[in-house]
C-alpha cells in the first residue's frame, strides 16, 4: 500500500508571500522522513502540499509536481478531496470529532467512502484502533465520546482514524508536541510499528525525536525573516546527525541556532 | 506487539494511485452547493424588492414640500401634505429615548464588565437583558401606557413614546457596550491602577474613551432600529395631523405611526405618502448603518 | 520583629492615607453606585413591565364574561365584555410557525453561504446585506407586504392550493389576499437575519481544528460541513430559530397591515383573515374604551408570558452549550 513520492520544483504560496521555495525530494515507501528545522522554516507549509491540505486556506497556492507513483497530485483532473483519501494527515493537537463517539470517530472517514455494513465497520474499526495500540484502553466504551480521552489517547485515536480508511501516505505535523513524554513514547513506538505499511513523513521540532524514529531527515532552513523556507538537505538520519554536508544543518543539529 | 495488517478491502481501480471520488458524493456536494446559493438568492430577493418599490414609488412624491409641510387641513382623498410634522416627533422622541436610556445603558454595561465580574447579581442582570431584547416592541408600548399612562395618568405626548423606545434600546445598548468594553485589555485598566488613579476615574478616563468608537457604533444602530419601531408609538403617542414641538404635551405623529395611518388609508394618494415616508425614514436609517459600518471599521484597523 | 507601637504607627498612618485619598474613594463608591443602580434599573424595568401588564389587566378579566383562552371573539368594548385570545393565539403561532420553517432553510443556507461557500471579500459584503435586511423596519416591510406582495402573490398562492390543496392548512375556495401565508412570508423575511447572524457566528466559532480533521479525512465540502460544522453549530442554531421564533411571536405593525380582518379561526392559511396579538392590539387600540385597553393589555401579558419563555429557553440553550463546550 506504500507508495513513494517524488517532489520537484515546488513552491508554496500564502497570497503573495512564497513561503517555501523550489523544493525537490523522493520521500522513499514503508519508512519514516522526517522534517526538522527552526521555527517558520516552511516544513509544515510544505508537510501540507504533500496532502493538498495547503490550499485549505484562502489565498494560498502551490506551483510544481508531487508524484505518488507516477500520478501529479497537482494534475488537472485530480480532486484534492481524492488526495487526502490517500494521503492521510494527524495534526499537532488531537483534533477527534467532539460530538462523535470513539467508534464513530474511527468510522468517519469509512462512511464517507461509503461503507455502510455494520459488521465490515466493526472489523475495521477494530483493527484500526489494534494498529494505533488503543484497542485495549477503549475496547469497552467504543460509544462514549472521543474527546473524553486523554490527551496521548486522543492523539492515538486521530491516527487511527486516519488509517481507518486505509492511506498510502500518513502525514504527521508535529503530532507529539502537545503530549506529555510517557504519551510521546507511545505515539513513537506506534510510528515505529506503522512504517512497515505505511510511507510516513513526520514534522517534529524536537531532534532527538527526529533521531529516534525517523529513517531519513530533511532539514529546512530559511535565510531570515519575509524570505522563503528552502530544503537544505535530505539523507539517512544516521548522517544527518553525524556528518551532515551543509554547514547549515550541522550548527542547527549541534545547536549554534534554531 | 505486532501490528495487524490492514488489507485493502477495495482494489484501487486501474492501478491508479488516486482513486476518483465517487460520483454520489459529488453529487451531493453540488447539490447542496446549488441549495446554499439559492437560499442567498432568496434573501436577497425581498431585500432588492422593498428597495426598489421604497425608491420608485417614494421619490414620486418627494417634493420640498412634503418635507416641509404637516398634515393639517389635508382629508384622506386630498393629495399633498407632507411628513413634517412625523420628522419633529421622530427626532425627539429618539434623542429623548437616547438620552434616557445611553446613560443607564452604558452604566450598566460598566457594571457588568468593571464591577460585576461574573458575581450572582451580574449574571442575573446579564441574563435579564438578554431577555429584554427579546420583548415584543408592543409589549413595551402596553408597559408604558399602563404605568405611564393608565396608573400615572399622564396624556400621550411624544415623551411617553420616547420611555417605550428606550425600554426597547437599553438591552442593545447594554449588549453592545459591554461588548467594547471587553475589549479593552487589561493591560490598560492595570497601567492606570498602577500609576495610583483611582478606578472610576480610570474608568473614565481610560477604559470608556478606549472604547468610544465601539459603543458610539452600538448606539447608532440602537438608534436606528427604534427610530422604525411604530407598534409602542401607537399606543403612546396617539395621532395627530398637526406640528407639536412640544414632545410633553399633547399627541405627536412620527415617521413609522405616519406610514402606518397612510398605508392602512384606502385612498392611493395615501398610499403615495406612505411610500414617501418611507423612503425618508429608510434613508436616515441607511445613513445611521453605514456611519455606523465606516466608524467600526476606523475602529477595528485602530 | 514588630512591635505594637509599630502596628499602631502603621495603621495610622493607612488611616490618614486613605483619607488624603478620600477624594478618589468617594468619587469610586459613587460610580460604582450609579454603575450598580443601572443594572439593578434595568431589572426593575422587567419587574415593573410584568407587575404593571398585571396590574391593568385584572379589570377587564374581572368583567369578562368570555372564557379568557378559550373564546374566539373580541368583544371588549360590548356592555358586557366578551373577548378571548383562541383566535389570537392562532393566528400568533400558525404564522410565526410558518415563519420559522419557512425562514430556518434558508437562513442557514446564507450562514453556510457566508461562512464557507462565498469567496471571503464577497462574503464580508454579504453579511452586510443581510444586516442590512435586519436595519428595514417592520412598518416597511407591512407597507410592502400589503401594497406589493398581496397584489403580486396571488398566482404562487393559487398553484401552492393546487398542489398542497389536499392538506387542510393549504386548502380552501377562495384563496389570496390577505391571508396568514402571506403575513408569515413577510415574517420570514423579517426573522431570516436574525436566525442568519446568530448561525453564522456560531459557524465562525467552529475551531479549524475541526474543520481539518474532516478535510483530511478526504471529506467534501458538504461533507465537511456534515461532519464537523453541523454537529458543533446544533445547540446554537437551535437558540437562533428560538430567538427568531420570539421575534415573529411579537411582531405587530408588519403583520397587522398583512392581515385582514375577519372573525374566528380559519384553518386554510391560504385565505384571508387571521388576527395575532400583537395586531390586534394596535387594530383595536383606537377605538377601545377602559376595560377594552384593560382587556388588550391583558392580551399583551399573554404574549409577553410567550415570547419570555420562548426567549429564556433559546439563552438558556446558548448558556449550557457554552459551559459545554
Amino acid at each position: 500500500m506504500a507508495k513513494r513520492i517524488e517532489v520537484s520544483g515546488l513552491n508554496a504560496y500564502y497570497g503573495g508571500f512564497l513561503a517555501v521555495e523550489n523544493v525537490s525530494m523522493t520521500i522513499e515507501p514503508r519508512s519514516v522522513t522526517a522534517f526538522i528545522g527552526p521555527s517558520g522554516c516552511g516544513k509544515s507549509t510544505f508537510l501540507r502540499t504533500l496532502n493538498r491540505m495547503h490550499e485549505v486556506i484562502p489565498g494560498a497556492r502551490v506551483e510544481g509536481r508531487v508524484m505518488l507513483d507516477q500520478q501529479d497530485l497537482y494534475g488537472e483532473r485530480i480532486d484534492p478531496v481524492a488526495v487526502r483519501r490517500v494521503v492521510g494527515m494527524v495534526f499537532q493537537r488531537p483534533n477527534p470529532f467532539p460530538t462523535m463517539s470513539i467508534y464513530d470517530n474511527v468510522a468517519a472517514g469509512l462512511k464517507l467512502n461509503g461503507v455502510k455494513r455494520k459488521n465490515e465497520l466493526d472489523g475495521i474499526v477494530e483493527n484500526s484502533l489494534k494498529g494505533a495500540n488503543l484497542w485495549n484502553e477503549v475496547k469497552d466504551r467504543l460509544d462514549k465520546p472521543g474527546a473524553g480521552l486523554s490527551g496521548g489517547q486522543q492523539q492515538r485515536l486521530c491516527i487511527a482514524r486516519a488509517i481507518a480508511v486505509q492511506p498510502q501516505v500518513l502525514l504527521m505535523d508535529e503530532p507529539c508536541s502537545a503530549l506529555d513524554p510517557i504519551s510521546t513514547l507511545a505515539i513513537e513506538d506506534l510510528i515505529a510499528q506503522l512504517k512497515s505499511q505505511y510511507t510516513i513523513v513526520i514534522v517534529t521540532h524536537n531532534m532527538q525525536q527526529a533521531a529516534r524514529v525517523s529513517d531519513r531527515t530533511a532539514f529546512f532552513n530559511i535565510a531570515g525573516t519575509g524570505k522563503p523556507g528552502k530544503l537544505i538537505e535530505l539523507d539517512e538520519t544516521s548522517k544527518i546527525f553525524t556528518n551532515p554536508t551543509e554547514k547549515a544543518t550541522e550548527d542547527y543539529i549541534t545547536g549554534r541556532f534554531g | 506487539m505486532s501490528a495487524p495488517t490492514l488489507s485493502p478491502k477495495r482494489g484501487l481501480p486501474g492501478g491508479q494511485a488516486i482513486p476518483a471520488t465517487s460520483g454520489m458524493r459529488r453529487l451531493k456536494d453540488n447539490i447542496v452547493l446549488v441549495a446554499v446559493y439559492v437560499a442567498f438568492a432568496l434573501a436577497v430577493i425581498p431585500l432588492a424588492s422593498v428597495l426598489y418599490k421604497i425608491i420608485s414609488e417614494g421619490v414620486q412624491v418627494l417634493s420640498a414640500d412634503f418635507f416641509l409641510r404637516s398634515m393639517n387641513g389635508i382629508g384622506g382623498r386630498d393629495a399633498g401634505g407632507g411628513i413634517y410634522h412625523a420628522m419633529i416627533g421622530t427626532l425627539e422622541q429618539v434623542a429623548l429615548a437616547s438620552a434616557i436610556s445611553i446613560p443607564v445603558a452604558v452604566l450598566t454595561a460598566v457594571y457588568l464588565v468593571e464591577y460585576g465580574q461574573g458575581n450572582r447579581l451580574s449574571k442575573v442582570i446579564s441574563f435579564f437583558v438578554d431577555v429584554m431584547t427579546g420583548i415584543p416592541s408592543i409589549v413595551a408600548g402596553l408597559f408604558v401606557l399602563a404605568f405611564w399612562i393608565l396608573v400615572l395618568g399622564f396624556e400621550v405626548s411624544g415623551f411617553a413614546g420616547a420611555l417605550a423606545l428606550a425600554v426597547l434600546m437599553i438591552p442593545t445598548v447594554v449588549r453592545s457596550a459591554e461588548e467594547m468594553l471587553k475589549l479593552v485589555p487589561n493591560d490598560l485598566r492595570e497601567a492606570s491602577y498602577a500609576l495610583g488613579v483611582p478606578r472610576w476615574r480610570t474608568i473614565t478616563r481610560v477604559v470608556l474613551p478606549t472604547a468610544f468608537t465601539g459603543i458610539i457604533t452600538g448606539i447608532m444602530l440602537a438608534v436606528a432600529r427604534v427610530m422604525g419601531e411604530t407598534a409602542p408609538l401607537l399606543l403612546t403617542i396617539w395621532v395627530t395631523k398637526v406640528i407639536n414641538f412640544n414632545p410633553f404635551d399633547g399627541a405627536q405623529s412620527s415617521l413609522p405611526t405616519y406610514i402606518w395611518e397612510q398605508a392602512g388609508d384606502p385612498n392611493q394618494v395615501a398610499v403615495d405618502r406612505a411610500w414617501g415616508a418611507a423612503l425618508a425614514l429608510i434613508f436616515i436609517i441607511m445613513v445611521l448603518n453605514f456611519g455606523a459600518r465606516l466608524l467600526a471599521r476606523r475602529t477595528s484597523i485602530r | 520583629m514588630t512591635s505594637i507601637d509599630d502596628v499602631r504607627t502603621r495603621a495610622v498612618g493607612a488611616q490618614r492615607q486613605r483619607r488624603a485619598m478620600s477624594t478618589g474613594r468617594r468619587g469610586d463608591r459613587i460610580f460604582r453606585s450609579a454603575a450598580l443602580g443601572s443594572g439593578v434599573f434595568v431589572l426593575v424595568i422587567m419587574a415593573a413591565i410584568a407587575a404593571f401588564l398585571v396590574w391593568k389587566a385584572i379589570p377587564a378579566l374581572q368583567e369578562n364574561e368570555a372564557n379568557f383562552f378559550t373564546a374566539t371573539e373580541w368583544n371588549a368594548n360590548g356592555d358586557p365584555p366578551r373577548f378571548g385570545v383562541a383566535q389570537l393565539a392562532f393566528g400568533t403561532v400558525m404564522s410565526a410557525a410558518m415563519a420559522l420553517i419557512m425562514a430556518t432553510p434558508v437562513a442557514i443556507g446564507i450562514a453556510l453561504f457566508i461562512g464557507f461557500y462565498a469567496p471571503r471579500r464577497l462574503a464580508e459584503g454579504l453579511g452586510f446585506v443581510v444586516d442590512l435586511l435586519a436595519a428595514v423596519p417592520s412598518i416597511i416591510y407591512g407597507l410592502w407586504g400589503l401594497h406589493f406582495l398581496v397584489t403580486n402573490s396571488q398566482g404562487v398562492v393559487e398553484f401552492l392550493n393546487g398542489v398542497l390543496g389536499w392538506i387542510p392548512l393549504f386548502a380552501g375556495d377562495s384563496v389570496g389576499g390577505q391571508s396568514i401565508f402571506i403575513g408569515s412570508v413577510v415574517l420570514a423575511i423579517m426573522i431570516l437575519p436574525i436566525i442568519s447572524s446568530i448561525t453564522r457566528e456560531v459557524f465562525l466559532q467552529v475551531p479549524t481544528a475541526h474543520i481539518e480533521a474532516a478535510q483530511a479525512l478526504g471529506a467534501t465540502r458538504w461533507e465537511t460541513i456534515r461532519l464537523s460544522v453541523l454537529p458543533y453549530g446544533r445547540s446554537g442554531m437551535i437558540s437562533a430559530m428560538m430567538l427568531g421564533l420570539g421575534r415573529a411571536l411579537g411582531e405587530t405593525v408588519a403583520i397587522a397591515l398583512v392581515l385582514s380582518t375577519v372573525a374566528g379561526i380559519n384553518w386554510h392559511l391560504l385565505e384571508p383573515g387571521g388576527n395575532t396579538f400583537a395586531a390586534n392590539i394596535v387594530r383595536t387600540f383606537g377605538e377601545s374604551g377602559e376595560i377594552g385597553r384593560s382587556a388588550l393589555i391583558a392580551s399583551g401579558l399573554v404574549l409577553f408570558v410567550i415570547t419570555m419563555v420562548v426567549n429564556m429557553a433559546a439563552r438558556a440553550i446558548v448558556a449550557r452549550r457554552k459551559e459545554f463546550v
